[in-house]
């Protein structure tokens, strides 16, 4: 989902990092207050971007026959809501521009767009569905962090779609050309990132009812 | 660990096996995509990257010391999740503690 350095018109570049800019203050905002009301969130809080660190590392290879990573970002949007993890997610982004050349600085705010505030919305609003759906926790963990991970490659689809139209078939030819090269690759991917995310969430609540996980991780718990 | 946990990473490990036995180049998604943008008409980069690891192997390097710093982070905080769950067993049912 990474789209490199300079490979964005500058207008668009600098549309997306406007476009997030108020997600990362209002999650910076919130970080804030969740340190400042839970201290027992803290250490939650440090797994999810370390999480997001871990799963943004792992290129892995796909059915399609290349490779892809996952994101890593449903776990914190599921547990403090999406607004930290455009925080969180922008700090991954930021390593791996800075260090790896890997994105870019002048598409951190459309790779921040897609990875670190759709995804996570994405998860959270399928997390919060299929709670309202009455799905037990593991079945609306998985769903959120796997369908947050593709709604992540489907964006970036269509950002680059959006720059770059097909002369002939418009935007549409285009976010069909990108998509097959990032939303295919990515299904069995985010089947896994969906998977991880469960066994993780597990893990770190501890041996507890599944209803109570993410009340005790989010530092809400009695 | 719970026996659901089991399985699930099972079926995460056959997630990347299958692909790698079925074979192909395995290229990276995002540089794939980046070439079907080179091919846009008059399409130039107008921004380079600051600084570009020198070699594959210094690339690999950060790749895991981001992946091991997120993966110490984490096996910390399932560490304490353990720890904690554990004291609070003792408290609750006063049952002398495990060798």
């Amino acid at each position: 989902m990474h789209i490199m350095e300079g490979y964005l018109p500058a207008a668009h570049a600098l549309g997306w990092t406007i476009a997030a800019a108020p997600f990362v203050v209002a999650g910076t905002a919130r970080i804030r207050a969740i340190i400042r009301e839970r201290p027992e969130a803290r250490l939650t809080l440090a797994a999810s971007g370390a999480f997001a660190f871990v799963l943004s590392a792992l290129k892995i290879p796909s059915v399609t026959g290349s490779c892809s990573h996952p994101t890593g970002t449903g776990l914190g949007a599921i547990v403090f809501g999406p607004s930290v993890m455009a925080v969180l997610g922008l700090i991954v982004l930021l390593f791996q521009a800075l260090l790896l050349a890997h994105g870019g600085i002048t598409t951190l705010g459309a790779n921040t767009f897609s990875m670190a505030i759709v995804g996570p919305w994405v998860a959270f609003g399928i997390w919060k569905l299929a709670g309202k759906l009455g799905m037990p926790f593991a079945v609306a963990v998985f769903l959120a962090a796997s369908l947050g991970d593709l709604a992540t490659y489907v964006f970036t689809s269509l950002q680059l779609a959006f720059a770059y139209p097909d002369p002939v078939s418009g935007f549409f030819g285009a976010a069909l050309k990108f998509g097959g090269i990032f939303a295919i690759t990515q299904v069995p991917l985010s089947i896994a990132e969906g998977l991880l995310t469960v066994v993780v969430m597990e893990a770190l609540s501890g041996k507890i009812r599944d209803e109570d996980r993410v009340s005790t991780l989010a530092g809400e718990g009695k | 660990m719970s026996k659901r946990s089991y399985w699930m990473l099972l079926a995460v490990a056959l997630l990347v096996i299958v692909p790698l036995l079925k074979g192909g180049e395995f290229g990276g998604a995002d540089g794939a995509a980046a070439a079907l943008v080179e091919q846009t008409e008059g399409f130039a980069t107008w921004f380079d990257p600051i600084w570009t690891p020198p070699s594959g192997e210094i690339e690999s390097m950060f790749f895991s010391l981001q992946a091991a710093l997120g993966a110490l982070v984490v096996g910390y905080a399932i560490g304490r999740a353990h720890e904690r769950s554990r004291s609070k067993d003792l408290k609750d049912g006063d049952t002398p503690p495990r060798a």
